[in-house]
């Protein structure tokens, strides 16, 4: 999960990260995908709580979630 | 019960992003629901995507103002549609019935503006390639002629010597008008002499009268000192040519180049602030000819405003058809519209409203056409929140030489809609289907696959 274990992150949504320095502001669902990936679970299995914790169609949290995990390997937290 | 759901978004912190107006720009963003009055969705569910609309009533009020900031300043004002512009046939006639001459570059706007019902002598004839056939039908029905170059002052009297006809002309000027760059390319010169050379040609010919001047300096200035310059030398040789020559200059037509409120690549400032109001326009012209004209003297003015008065009364509908994210993190937005319907793509970076509340912070995003090619780029730096599949974006202003510039290319080019001062909306230009591609096609016999 590289940096991603390292960050201190808070339940509003802002993320520090003490090597870099640098911050990141996230949503809600942005916090709840990245606890899921801090817990190691896989992409299907965080998809899977998408489903079960928001009100939301399957098609459109799997296009979602693919396209934060790039966001987040642009920013290189993953 | 399960929770709403928003798109997952992160952003990085960065200081000093805020712009000089205050504004965050994580969260700041355009809605427009509708175009004067009837809905983007209602538009798009009876004409499809991408669409283009023209609001009459604005192109009617944009005339209005930018006519009366001149007409109420002096009083011997007329204005010219530059057709290449927007030559749509809607778009012409309604600047026609409010009071506009038509002005061509070419022998196909020619035919167009007399296709429309406009008379040969309500037409203004620019432009450097004017053909001998063109030139001789528009000789024939009176049109105001603006010469370019010496040759044409040849075809012109060779055309009426032949016709047995004295012909009244303009000739086209250019000059340093204080600004860069410097259009030298249309006209004769004035700083050298090549204009006075013009004159003086014309005066040798029993065939031609010299009863205009015309210049066009540029295109979207927005120093309004530059006209002010433009007329005070144009006025002063208009006295040079009477004093020596004994014509009479009965028009000064200054050419068009007054920007809209578009903003131009590489520009900081909003064109609500970049862009001078008319006013200023108007009143540094209508201030040069009191400054130079003689008392009593009030040649027409005539202006060839083309952008100005069209660009804003017309939108792009565009539809979201797919997203994407770039290995540098941006979102990337495939959308139906590309630079084969925006032309002006290349210089202009538009205004971009989206067609419904959209939650989530806007992040730097991309938006492409449709078209199978790197450069089909319609912005590629603006920040947007994350777009459904579907959400329509509607850009703004593209009145301005997209109708014309627009090309066939990969994809047909789409409905234009007019909604009129009623709030009916008129298709003004049909969607193209493969027939009206292929019909000045032929297939040689040989080459048959069927």
């Amino acid at each position: 999960m590289g940096r991603l274990n390292q960050l201190a992150i808070n339940d509003e949504g802002f993320i520090f990260d003490p090597l870099t320095g640098e911050s990141f502001t996230v949503n809600r669902t942005g916090l709840f995908i990245i606890k899921k990936l801090k817990e190691n679970k896989s992409e299907e299995e965080i998809l899977e709580d998408m489903l079960n914790e928001f009100n939301v169609s399957k098609d459109i949290a799997e296009k979602d979630l693919i396209d934060f995990i790039q966001k987040l390997k642009s920013y290189g937290l993953v | 019960m399960k929770k709403i759901y928003e798109k997952p978004v992160i952003t990085k912190v960065e200081t000093g992003f805020m712009n000089k107006f205050g504004e965050s720009p994580l969260y700041h963003r355009k809605i427009r629901k509708d175009i004067d009055g009837v809905s983007i969705e209602e538009l798009v569910s009876r004409f499809g995507s991408p669409l283009f609309v023209i609001s009459e009533k604005q192109l009617r009020n944009k005339y209005r103002t930018i006519y009366n900031a001149f007409a109420s300043r002096y009083p011997n004002v007329q204005f010219g549609w530059s057709y290449k512009t927007n030559y749509l046939k809607a778009v012409c006639a309604v600047l026609h019935q409010e009071g506009a001459l038509a002005e061509v570059v070419s022998g196909f706007e020619y035919e167009k503006a007399r296709k429309l019902g406009i008379e040969g002598k309500d037409i203004i004839f620019n432009g450097p390639h004017k053909k001998l056939e063109d030139l001789e039908i528009a000789i024939r029905e009176g049109a105001k002629i603006h010469i370019d170059h010496f040759d044409e002052i040849l075809d012109v009297e060779k055309i009426a010597e032949r016709l047995g006809k004295t012909v009244k002309v303009a000739i086209r000027l250019n000059m340093d008008a204080g600004i860069k760059p410097q259009w030298s390319r249309f006209g004769f010169n004035l700083e050298t002499g090549q204009a006075l050379d013009a004159v003086k040609r014309i005066a040798q010919s029993s065939w031609l009268i010299l009863n205009g001047l015309h210049a066009h300096i540029g295109t979207f200035i927005l120093d309004p000192n530059a006209y002010a310059k433009e007329v005070e030398k144009m006025v002063k040789f208009a006295y040079e040519v009477e004093d020596n020559f004994g014509f009479k200059i009965e028009y000064i037509d200054i050419g068009g180049g007054i920007p809209s409120k578009n903003k131009l690549k590489g520009t900081y400032l909003p064109p609500d602030i970049s862009v001078p109001p008319i006013d200023d326009y108007a009143e540094k012209i209508t201030e040069a000819l009191y400054s130079n004209l003689r008392p009593g003297d009030f040649p027409k003015l005539i202006l060839e405003t083309g952008r100005a008065i069209v660009d804003e009364a017309e939108y792009l509908i565009t539809t979201v058809f797919a997203s994407k994210r770039l290995p540098d993190g941006r979102k990337a937005y495939i959308c139906d519209a590309g630079v084969n319907l925006l032309f002006t793509a290349f210089w202009y970076k538009f205004n971009v409203e989206i067609d419904r509340e959209v939650y989530g912070v806007n992040e730097p995003s991309v938006l492409y056409g449709p078209l199978c090619m790197n450069i089909d780029i319609i912005d590629d730096g603006i920040l947007l929140p994350p777009l459904e599949r579907g959400t329509r974006l509607i850009f703004s202003p593209v009145g301005a030489y997209n109708n014309t510039q627009w090309m066939q290319f990969i994809e047909y080019r789409p409905n234009v809609v007019m909604i009129m001062e009623d709030r009916t909306v008129e298709v003004v230009r049909e969607k193209e289907d493969l027939t009206d591609i292929e019909r000045r096609e032929r297939l040689p016999e040989k080459l048959k696959l069927l």
